[in-house]
């Protein structure tokens, strides 16, 4: 490979998220009729924040070098749980939400950290179980409308844990430890750095987020067992697309939020434009490979 | 039979081969030897056809070749046994000696019966004793061992490469060894054989090549050559030659205090290293010399916390230090600089910063968050002191060079004001100019009052650089020298002594 | 020593002892359970599991995961009603292609570009339930398989039984005896080994998930023949029924290990778990779920408890 080409390549890897979407963006004003529209914004927004929320979350866990694949589970059993403890109060039905999260996070964590199972395989079981006690939960209950958040909340709330997450994966002795041993495992701990406890820790903010994100979600079936069911891989395509390589060692923030816009933008300029639901999620499998293919082998 | 001619190789720019000529014909029995890190391995994998080298060309019965894989270099009859035991622990023996080449009856299944009684034959052919039904891991590692080699041997290999096949064999297994040569030898099969056991050298091989930091230094005949100046080309120049001109940037200016940092009993895993001990007074270097596998790493390791707990005793000034527990070592003031920097010791793509800061994180925090201005404070402060040549704090670690990489090991360990500073290898694979760079800030560590243990296999370095010097051999201390007795001489004597 | 054996033996043949110990309980407890029409019922729903277990445990023995073979039954099921209109053969021809074809290009990506495996296959898992909806316009439309079509035979009575059981014949075959099942373990085991052994890897990575993709077409061609129509939501989330199935069967998720008749035990006991549940008290697919995934997480804790124990001594 010549230097001009990997160099391209590099740049692809880090910004090509951005031209990507900066493209879609403008395409759209032109073509999309009604695209700039309030109402349209508002739609984008509702069903914008939940991915980007678990894709917050998600790129923590990808950057140990991990993978959650039970978020859509959990979402499903904060969906789930939310309407059971409402009757107490918006605060405590929150806080109930959330530690579902926390919960299942510390499931996952322990079983990567402490039995070694591999990332996948961990989120996978709990993932199956998770999704087990929401069905069970939710049977015969009438199913949650979410929290009912007005839009501006929403936005609020997504900036706020953008926010956040930026912080945590750029200032703070957790975030540099994260993605220290995502970089290398073995140096970490020679380091004397708190492999451990890192690890768990990603997991349940993943875990946390992914709980957040169900009560942000209106329930469009019957069955919140599907719930999230496609919100968890685009999430890890919104972290992967944004410049994040699956083998970890790297976080970037910024590339997530446009990552996770960028999907949302491509899904609704297809159906904007007329493609049926069913053309939208191809593409977005489409997205998915391609994003892994473009950051294969990159730290 | 199979020729490197002007092979050079590196890895992200750090050269591992340079010009390297190398000649094999048939039937020889060719000894490649060398200290750590002098290449030996990467020729190997050159002529296995696992890299393929960056300049040069590999000749294979008189013609250039570029094997497109090991895959490739098997058919033309070239196999390698690697050091890291390729084989597949959960089959059976004959499933590991004919894997991709299985007998198959007339329904194109695998005849186990058939193979089964093939690797009975080729086992026999060989000298080996085990029974090819079983599964491969309930055997020792030095039969394991036997039975990669018997797989390399197999049927119409013309070329055989093993890498340290001995470092895991018993005495007796290591007769069963040579038996096995000598018949592949008989049957002009050419092979490659790699081992740091000298003695070994001299009874099984004829031919033999000495590599030092990736260059040829010395090629001919066995019997042409002796114990002591093998080791002398695999380690450094001779003895009064280094006296002479002095190729190392020690001086010998700190001087030892009274005060023991560092006091560790019984460094002793299962079968390496047992009962060696090492104290280590303040502005100290204690030297661990020996060949590898002598237990020289696993010694220089073990009071970092890197092996399993309960074993022996680590003490720091006096206080008994966790065993078995990185964490608890750092705590105590124990660093470790790993021989392998990059794979245990830095974290390649990430920054200069990055890299420095990471162990101290905590304490530029104040509630998790780092703070910017004294972390580029001391970042600042250590590039500067430890003259650590970057284009900037930001640059990825990975693209510094050896000794600058080797600088920022050291100054992630000295944000931390450390009392023992362990140093196994630290300049492995560097030129003369960059080794006394890093032997400099040894020096002047030491005078700062660190306690420091240097484990090395480049003798000039080990003999100038130490106060003292403990000699390792199969895992046990077998000398320590002091003061005037602390020569270049005195450390082959000890290391060589059941080589000659 | 002996305790190591017995944890061994537990498991790789814990799921037959299950599945002994609940037959006899249903049979005692349970009136009308052990009556050869339930049982018989019972076996042609678990043989669709049964078949994509099949594929997943040859995936998995290589050291990796198949998570599209869900959507690639559904998609195929479907596709099975909408090409009965062409004949018999196309019904079964077309989904099989078609899984087959899903199969090679997740392996492909796999085996020769070295992506995860997971990753791939959640993308294939997406597209696939994509192309179901695409066909069936967006799930509005249900395709039927004309009646007295000889297609129909292939799920009339007990054919996807003995289907599955030829299969798993086949199978345990394919992984036992031949070369191919020989690469399947050494490549699970450790694919560095397998690399500088010099045995194709990246081949025997596309084949498997060929294999897998192409066992999940079949599936969904048996099952449409039986329903006699291509229902869209059908096949979807059996990926995760599958996967607790071959870990039951004493297959290690993390490859390298695995016999298709465990994962034949695991898929058994798994339908006796539900077959229980459901006729004793009217416990719905929910509970089924949950029990199947609690299974599953104390069978992965037990391994790596296990195989930590083994690394320690």
């Amino acid at each position: 490979m010549t230097i001009t080409q990997s160099r391209l390549s590099a740049f692809t890897r880090d910004y090509g998220v951005y031209a990507a979407l900066v493209l879609l963006a403008l395409s759209n004003v032109l073509v999309t009729r009604d695209f700039l529209t309030v109402e349209t914004l508002r739609e984008q927004v509702i069903l914008l924040v939940p991915v980007l929320i678990v894709a917050l979350g998600m790129a923590l866990v990808i950057g140990t070098g991990g993978v959650d694949l039970s978020v859509g589970a959990v979402m499903a059993l904060s969906a789930a749980v939310l309407p059971l403890s409402l009757d107490y109060g918006v605060v405590p039905a929150v806080m109930a939400g959330v530690l579902t999260g926390v919960l299942t996070g510390m499931l996952s964590g322990s079983l990567v950290a402490f039995l070694k199972v591999q990332p996948i395989v961990a989120t996978l079981a709990v993932l199956v179980v998770g999704r087990g006690i929401a069905l069970v939960i939710a049977d015969g209950e009438t199913p949650g409308t979410g929290l009912g958040v007005d839009v501006p909340t929403l936005v609020l709330v997504a900036v706020a844990l953008i926010v956040v997450v930026s912080v945590l994966a750029g200032q703070t002795t957790f975030g540099r430890q994260l993605v220290a041993i995502g970089g290398n495992r073995t140096a970490a701990r020679y380091s004397g750095l708190p492999v451990n406890r890192v690890l768990l820790t990603s997991y349940v903010l993943c875990g946390s987020f992914a709980a957040v994100a169900g009560m942000f979600t209106r329930l469009t079936t019957s069955d919140p067992s599907r719930t999230g069911e496609l919100i968890g891989l685009s999430a890890i395509t919104a972290v992967v697309a944004g410049g994040t390589p699956l083998s970890g060692g790297r976080i970037r923030v910024l590339g997530t939020v446009a990552g996770a816009v960028l999907i949302q933008l491509v899904t609704a300029t297809l159906l904007e434009n007329g493609a049926p639901a069913s053309v939208a999620q191809m593409v977005q499998a489409v997205i998915i490979i391609a994003a892994v293919v473009v950051q294969r082998g990159t730290r | 039979m199979l020729e490197a001619a002007r092979v050079t190789k590196r890895f992200g720019g750090v050269p591992a081969l340079r010009g390297v000529d190398f000649l094999l014909e048939r039937g020889q029995v060719h000894a490649l030897v060398g200290a750590n890190g002098a290449g030996k391995s990467t020729l190997v994998k050159v002529l296995s056809g696992v890299y393929s080298p960056d300049e040069g060309l590999v000749f294979h019965r008189g013609r250039p070749v570029r094997f497109t894989g090991p895959q490739d270099a098997q058919q033309r009859g070239i196999s390698a046994v690697y050091q890291e035991l390729s084989l597949v622990g959960s089959m059976s023996v004959s499933a590991n000696l004919y894997l991709g080449k299985e007998p198959r009856n007339r329904l194109g299944m695998v005849s186990f019966r058939r193979m089964h009684a093939d690797a009975e034959r080729l086992l026999d052919s060989l000298g080996i004793e085990v029974d090819p039904r079983r599964e491969l891991r309930s055997l020792t590692l030095g039969q394991q061992q036997m039975v990669a080699i018997a797989r390399a041997a197999n049927t119409d290999s013309r070329v055989v490469i093993m890498d340290e096949p001995t470092s895991s064999l018993e005495p007796d297994e290591v007769e069963t060894l040579f038996e096995v040569i000598r018949r592949l030898s008989e049957r002009d099969v050419s092979i490659v054989y790699i081992s740091h056991r000298l003695l070994e050298l001299f009874q099984i091989c004829n031919t033999v090549t000495v590599l030092r930091d990736g260059q040829v230094v010395h090629t001919g005949r066995m019997c042409d050559i002796g114990p002591v100046e093998l080791v002398s080309s695999m380690l450094g120049r001779d003895a009064a030659d280094i006296r002479r001109t002095g190729t190392t940037a020690f001086t010998h200016e700190h001087t030892p205090a009274a005060q023991e940092v560092l006091s560790a009993r019984q460094l002793g895993g299962s079968s390496h290293a047992d009962n060696v001990a090492i104290d280590v007074h303040a502005g100290e270097v204690v030297g661990l010399g020996g060949l590898a596998g002598s237990g020289r790493t696993e010694t220089v390791r073990a009071p970092a916390g890197l092996r399993h707990p309960g074993r022996g005793t680590v003490e720091v000034q006096g206080r008994q230090v966790r065993t078995g527990s990185p964490s608890a070592a750092i705590e105590a003031g124990i660093v470790l600089v790993p021989e392998d920097r990059t794979g245990q010791g830095l974290v390649p793509h990430l920054s200069v910063r990055d890299n420095i800061v990471l162990a101290a994180l905590p304490r530029l925090s104040r509630f998790g968050l780092v703070s910017q201005s004294k972390q580029d404070g001391l970042v600042h402060t250590l590039m500067r002191r430890l003259g650590i040549q970057a284009t900037g704090p930001d640059q990825r670690v990975s693209e510094l060079s050896g000794v600058n990489q080797q600088k920022v090991m050291l100054a992630r360990w000295l944000a931390l004001s450390p009392k023992v500073l362990l140093l196994d290898e630290p300049t492995r694979g560097m030129d003369l100019d960059a080794k006394a760079q890093v032997q400099a800030l040894v020096e002047e560590l030491a005078g700062q009052g660190l306690g420091i243990v240097l484990a090395s296999g480049d003798l000039a370095e080990l003999v100038e650089g130490a106060d003292r010097v403990i000699v390792l051999r199969e895992g046990a201390a077998v000398a320590e020298l002091q003061g005037d007795q602390v020569t270049a001489d005195a450390v082959r004597a000890a290391i060589a002594e059941r080589g000659t | 020593m002996r305790a190591r054996r017995l944890a061994a033996f537990a498991q790789r043949h814990g799921a037959l002892l299950m599945v002994m110990v609940l037959l006899t309980f249903g049979g005692a407890q349970v009136t009308g359970f052990l009556t050869g029409e339930n049982l018989g019922a019972m076996a042609v729903r678990a043989s669709f599991l049964a078949i994509v277990a099949l594929g997943l445990t040859f995936v998995i023995v290589s050291g990796g995961i198949d998570l599209s073979i869900g959507a690639v039954y559904s998609l195929c099921g479907v596709l099975a009603a909408y090409s009965s209109r062409w004949g018999s053969a196309a019904a079964l021809a077309v989904p099989v292609a078609v899984g087959l074809a899903f199969g090679l290009v997740q392996g492909w990506l796999i085996g020769k570009l070295r992506l995860a495996s997971f990753i791939v296959t959640a993308g294939g898992l997406l597209f696939a339930h994509g192309l179901v909806l695409f066909i069936t316009a967006e799930g509005q439309e249900t395709f039927t398989v004309p009646k007295g079509s000889t297609f129909l035979e292939l799920g009339h009575g007990a054919v996807p039984v003995v289907v599955t059981i030829v299969l798993y014949l086949l199978g345990g075959v394919l992984l036992q005896r031949t070369p191919f099942g020989l690469r399947l373990f050494a490549i699970g085991s450790s694919e560095d080994a397998s690399r500088l052994m010099g045995l194709p890897v990246a081949g025997t990575k596309i084949a498997v998930y060929a294999v897998s993709g192409l066992l999940a077409g079949l599936t969904g061609a048996l099952s449409t023949a039986q329903a006699g129509t291509g229902v869209t939501t059908i096949g979807l989330g059996v990926e995760l029924a599958a996967i607790a199935a071959v870990v039951l069967g004493g297959t290690v998720l993390a490859g390298g290990s695995g016999a298709v008749s465990g994962t034949l035990a695991g898929v058994v006991l798994l339908g006796l778990v539900h077959g229980l549940l459901t006729h004793t008290r009217d416990l719905s697919t929910s509970m089924h779920a949950l029990v199947s995934g609690t299974t599953l997480l104390v069978v992965l804790v037990v391994q790596a408890l296990l195989s930590r124990a083994r690394n320690t001594d």
